[in-house]
């Protein structure tokens, strides 16, 4: 505790917005370094600011993933900025929609074929549509509306939209590669761990 | 040079150095809207021109040295790539274990431009120097039984940071049938823009079939086997769904998990526009021949 203490009191002086404007400085500049084709983006910008912006989206989801487990092993309180956590991995996945529609594939026919076609695809494309209703009732506004035990109950939505995101990292790549392998695990404990509190729970009520 | 097989293009198609050398300060200048006008017009069968040395020796795939694209420009510098020998053996009258030197003594360095089509769906132009497989085959003298040539590229795994990670199980194999592989477009390639190849595209000599996806142009190669039976290939073994034999370039065969119908040249930057994808990457007439009465579909 007496490490995570002083991390929680200056975590109450951050305002939750910071996390937004991070997001929004880190994805500018890989959008700016990838138009002037710099350091990584030197020969291929396309796929490597799919990649970026898929990979930061993933990133976003496994931290909010986090943030209740280690509230309840630590002590480290990170739940003010769940929310800006989740949008903003939101927004990175919208990012990377945008780059693989407009810059990679480059037609919205060419677009739907893959989304049909391409198992990595459906399922990457189904956990990108199950955030947007997330993200868009990610307000006080819609939780006061939809009712408390509502909001909560669609939210967990976030579990297999992560799973899906996880599955549709392992699925593209060629042979055996570590790190999708690793997010998908890291996100499948991750959710494990809720499910048996929330059975847990269910069981004591 | 033996000049039994020559493309439209010339050493005048190929930019000289000094003008690839300064072409990233030159498109420094003109990103944006302007890379978007060039891209507009870019087409299958135009604008062959070669890309720039920096593209080429920064963005490959060779699994050995890693699964990024900019992996093995950074890792394999520590390839050991002298002395170099090959070991031929199998269906061959002179087999043996031949320094690099001694096996391509006497033989012609040809120049050769071709596309480079990867099967993850982008292309490049690569001005190649190098030997024709036949002369090579030729030399050690292929015995009639022999059907098909088998290739493997080098294991040092205290140098090769994906051979320890065990990304596919190595060495990495490759073959041909034997007619495609005394085809004279299929060269072994020893430089690029009349300097010897680097580590990361193969160093110090690599198989080049152009009208393959380029994981059949197997690089570092340090064996060479002809025997009658089809030899196994390493993207095969891993996946045999997805990474047939034949892996020639087809638009109208996807692979499972993406499209073959377009490609994307690199080098034409963030708005870069996707061209067509063309029948054995553009040599069907040179090679279609070859695979007469098969279906393409079935053998890919």
């Amino acid at each position: 505790m007496s490490v995570v203490q002083p991390i929680n009191s200056a975590a109450r002086r951050v305002p939750a917005w910071t996390i937004y404007i991070v997001g929004a400085i880190y994805a500018v500049r890989q959008f700016w370094l990838a138009l002037n084709q710099i350091g990584p983006y030197l020969v291929e910008p396309i796929n490597v600011l799919e990649r970026a912006y898929g990979e930061a989206g993933l990133i976003m989801m496994v931290t909010v993933l986090l943030v209740t487990p280690l509230r309840k092993w630590t002590g480290l309180n990170m739940l003010k900025f769940r929310r800006a956590i989740g949008v903003t991995a939101f927004f990175f996945i919208l990012a990377h929609f945008l780059v693989f529609a407009i810059l990679d594939v480059q037609s919205l026919e060419r677009v739907w074929t893959e989304v049909v076609k391409r198992p990595y695809v459906t399922v990457g494309m189904t956990s990108f549509l199950m955030l947007i209703p997330l993200a868009v009732t990610s307000n006080n506004l819609s939780m006061r509306k939809m009712g408390a035990a509502a909001w909560r109950k669609m939210h967990k939505l976030t579990y297999p939209a992560a799973i899906l995101g996880g599955l549709h990292y392992l699925w593209l790549v060629k042979g055996f590669q570590l790190e999708p392998i690793i997010y998908l695990l890291a996100i499948l404990g991750l959710v494990a761990v809720r499910y048996v509190t929330l059975e847990r729970k269910r069981q004591m009520a | 040079m033996a000049y039994r097989w020559t493309n439209t293009l010339t050493r005048a198609d190929i930019t000289p150095k000094d003008a690839y050398l300064n072409r990233r300060q030159i498109l420094a200048g003109t990103i944006g809207l302007g890379a978007i006008g060039l891209a507009g017009t870019a087409s299958a069968q135009g604008d062959l021109k070669p890309n720039t040395l920096e593209e080429i020796t920064s963005y490959n795939n060779y699994y050995e040295f890693g699964t990024g694209k900019g992996d093995p420009a950074a890792n394999a510098h520590q390839l050991v790539t002298s002395p170099w020998s090959i070991k031929v053996d199998g269906m061959v009258d002179n087999p043996g274990e031949y320094a690099l030197g001694d096996l391509l003594a006497g033989l012609s360095v040809e120049d050769r431009v071709y596309r480079l089509r990867c099967v993850e769906a982008w292309s490049m132009v690569v001005p190649w120097n190098g030997i024709e497989l036949a002369d090579i085959l030729n030399k050690v003298g292929v015995q009639s039984r022999a059907k098909y040539v088998a290739f493997e590229t080098v294991v040092q795994p205290e140098n090769m940071i994906g051979v320890q990670r065990r990304v596919l199980d190595f060495p990495y194999v490759e073959g041909l049938r034997l007619d495609e592989a005394m085809h004279p477009l299929t060269i072994m390639a020893t430089g690029i823009y009349d300097d010897p190849l680097y580590n990361q595209n193969g160093a110090p000599i690599r198989l080049v079939v152009p009208w393959k996806y380029g994981f059949k142009s197997i690089k570092s190669v340090s064996r060479i086997t002809l025997t009658d039976r089809e030899p196994p290939i390493s993207w095969n073994v891993a996946n045999p769904r997805e990474y047939g034999f034949y892996s020639n370039v087809n638009p109208n065969v996807d692979h499972p998990r993406w499209s073959q119908a377009t490609e994307r040249r690199i080098g034409g930057g963030l708005f870069a526009s996707r061209q067509d994808t063309l029948m054995f990457n553009g040599y069907e007439r040179e090679v279609a021949s070859l695979y007469d009465g098969m279906d393409l579909a079935e053998f890919f």
